[in-house]
């Protein structure tokens, strides 16, 4: 089998995050690989390792589309055990929205399928930094493949894929047929973590570089150029500043209503 | 010609109140089209007339339920080149942003998620980094696809209400073909709870709740609230993995949040953040969430929701 999981260097949730220059990107200093990615990652090393792992050919290659710090994403994707790594990354590819995102990764993935076959796209189920959730669905409408988006389990037999998948009001199975974009909720699996072992063995494992031409995307269709949306002016919005804070006395339940009522709240 | 096109999926008996603020904004930016998948009742149609939907667009095909948004977005697509509108508004749910995402492929529109206000020009109003930051952004395709989240607007019916003519447009014949087809699907007990994405009050818990979610509960029935959790209390099991709200659950925008034993960890505080109204509750004193709440109470939960949810039964009488 062959699956190209997308992984994404973000920026630490765990900090404050900043937003800068013309087009108002995202600061890229003290980015990981976004930890949504790493339940696709886990969930795609489990697919090849039933299948008998690399010595049986199967290959997990992680692919990342960004700047020179994206890399990050990728080896420690090939740390945790991803068979090769891809980095996708040309200056005209700054500021790409989503389409133009999901443009330059549907090129990506055609040119990996070239020699064989990919069999399987997965992604996490959103980025922690955009959060729009749209590449897969996009990047699924741009290779003509079924998506299966948000998925709490998977199973891939005879060229089918079949997942469960959890909505507020239902549960659903689904099921497509192979290639397909696949997206897994943070339920699906357990992460594992590099080890020692992976560490040393991702130090001989090969990521190739690709740039617009080897994709064959021209660079008006990517970047701020490419994109369909613009952002037009960002701002940062002031700290909510704390309230009222009252230590219970023995009504804080009554003043708590009382606050309701006051907001016309109740 | 139509210039806004609402997309509303299964209507059901009654519209909701997210498609309800759709149709509201929609008619602040032109004449009004609708798209309904699924079953038009009478009612339905004529809350669409009153809300000021000049055309009501079916799609020819009853099947479109059984697969993954695709074939949605391919009928949306057909719906949006025949009504020549130029901007198409969804829902923001997960479903509503996959449509959106695959119909902006099919009309070469660009697509903004998140939206919460929408300029008569077609900006849109968000904001990103877990509320961090308000943007504005606009399309800069022909046709503009924006997928407005709940609770942005005050619902308000048409100045003079009309009757939608229905149109039925072909479902494209390839839209299912590479579509993911659903071969089971098992309903959910209902709450009886409004869903947390939409809700006006959302009454969240967390770790300090120790296993027990029944002062939450309680307290949300009180107020007509839904209930939600952060990640500890989902990944502890007390709670479906529904009801989380933060960074890798679902962000929500309400009228009035109510935190009980969260301690407000940055995640946490993501799904929060754009709530107008927040109120914590939480033994520690040093909790991050007293950082952000505009009422905040150092005590016993399961003292003082108990006590809360008492006072409102007494006052609502």
């Amino acid at each position: 089998m062959k699956i190209v999981v997308l992984v994404k260097h973000v920026p630490d949730a765990q900090f404050d995050r900043h937003l800068s220059g013309e087009g108002h990107t995202t600061d890229r200093d003290e980015s990981i690989l976004s930890e949504l990615d790493e339940y696709a990652l886990e969930a795609a090393l489990q697919l090849a390792e039933a299948r008998g792992g690399a010595k049986a050919g199967n290959k997990v290659i992680a692919l990342s589309m960004g700047p020179a710090g994206a890399v990050n994403a990728i080896k420690k994707s090939l740390q945790i055990g991803a068979t090769e790594g891809v980095h996708l990354t040309d200056t005209a590819l700054a500021g790409s929205d989503a389409a133009a995102t999901s443009l330059a990764l549907a090129a990506a993935v055609r040119h990996l399928g070239a020699d064989s076959p990919v069999d399987l796209v997965l992604t996490g189920m959103a980025s922690t930094d955009g959060e729009t959730s749209l590449v897969p669905a996009q990047l699924a409408e741009r290779l003509g493949l079924p998506q299966v988006t948000f998925a709490s389990s998977l199973d891939v037999d005879g060229g089918r894929v079949s997942a469960r998948r959890d909505a507020d009001t239902h549960s659903e199975t689904v099921e497509a047929s192979l290639p397909a974009v696949v997206s897994v909720t943070d339920q699906i699996n357990e992460p594992r973590y590099p080890n020692f072992k992976g560490i040393i063995a991702a130090k001989r494992k090969s990521i190739t570089t690709l740039s617009l031409a080897d994709i064959g995307v021209d660079s008006s269709q990517v970047g701020h150029s490419g994109s369909w949306t613009r952002v037009t002016a960002a701002e940062e919005r002031p700290p909510r500043t704390a309230g009222t804070i009252i230590t219970d006395e023995g009504d804080a339940g009554i003043k708590l209503v009382d606050f309701l009522a006051a907001q016309k709240l109740l | 010609m139509a210039n806004v096109l609402v997309f509303i999926d299964n209507p059901g008996q009654a519209l909701k109140k997210s498609s309800l603020e759709l149709l509201t904004i929609a008619r602040s930016l032109g004449e009004t089209a609708v798209a309904v998948n699924g079953e038009l009742s009478d009612d339905v149609a004529g809350t669409l007339g009153a809300y000021g939907a000049a055309t009501v667009f079916r799609p020819s095909a009853a099947d479109l339920d059984d697969y993954l948004v695709a074939p949605k977005a391919a009928f949306l697509a057909a719906v949006a080149d025949k009504s020549g509108a130029t901007t198409v508004l969804l829902e923001n749910s997960p479903e509503g942003k996959e449509i959106a995402a695959r119909l902006g492929i099919r009309l070469s529109a660009g697509v903004i998620t998140d939206v919460v206000a929408v300029d008569a020009d077609g900006t849109a109003h968000k904001s990103v980094l877990a509320g961090s930051y308000t943007t504005t952004a606009k399309a800069t395709t022909a046709v503009t696809v924006l997928s407005v989240k709940a609770n942005t607007v005050d619902p308000e019916p048409a100045t003079a209400p009309g009757t939608p003519e229905t149109v039925t447009v072909d479902a494209p014949a390839d839209a299912t073909a590479a579509a993911a087809r659903i071969t089971s699907r098992e309903q959910k007990v209902a709450s009886g709870r409004p869903d947390l994405t939409d809700a006006r009050i959302v009454v969240a818990g967390g770790r300090g709740l120790d296993g027990d979610f029944g002062p939450v509960e309680e307290l949300a029935d009180a107020l007509g609230a839904a209930v939600g959790a952060s990640r500890a209390a989902t990944d502890a099991g007390w709670i479906s993995h529904d009801a989380q709200v933060g960074q890798t659950g679902k962000t929500v925008s309400p009228q009035l949040y109510i935190s009980a034993g969260i301690s407000g960890a940055i995640q946490q505080k993501a799904g929060m953040q754009t709530a107008k109204v927040i109120v914590a509750v939480n033994k520690d004193a040093e909790s991050p969430v007293f950082e952000i709440a505009d009422f905040g109470i150092v005590g016993d939960l399961f003292q003082v929701l108990p006590q809360a949810t008492e006072e409102i039964k007494k006052r609502k009488g």
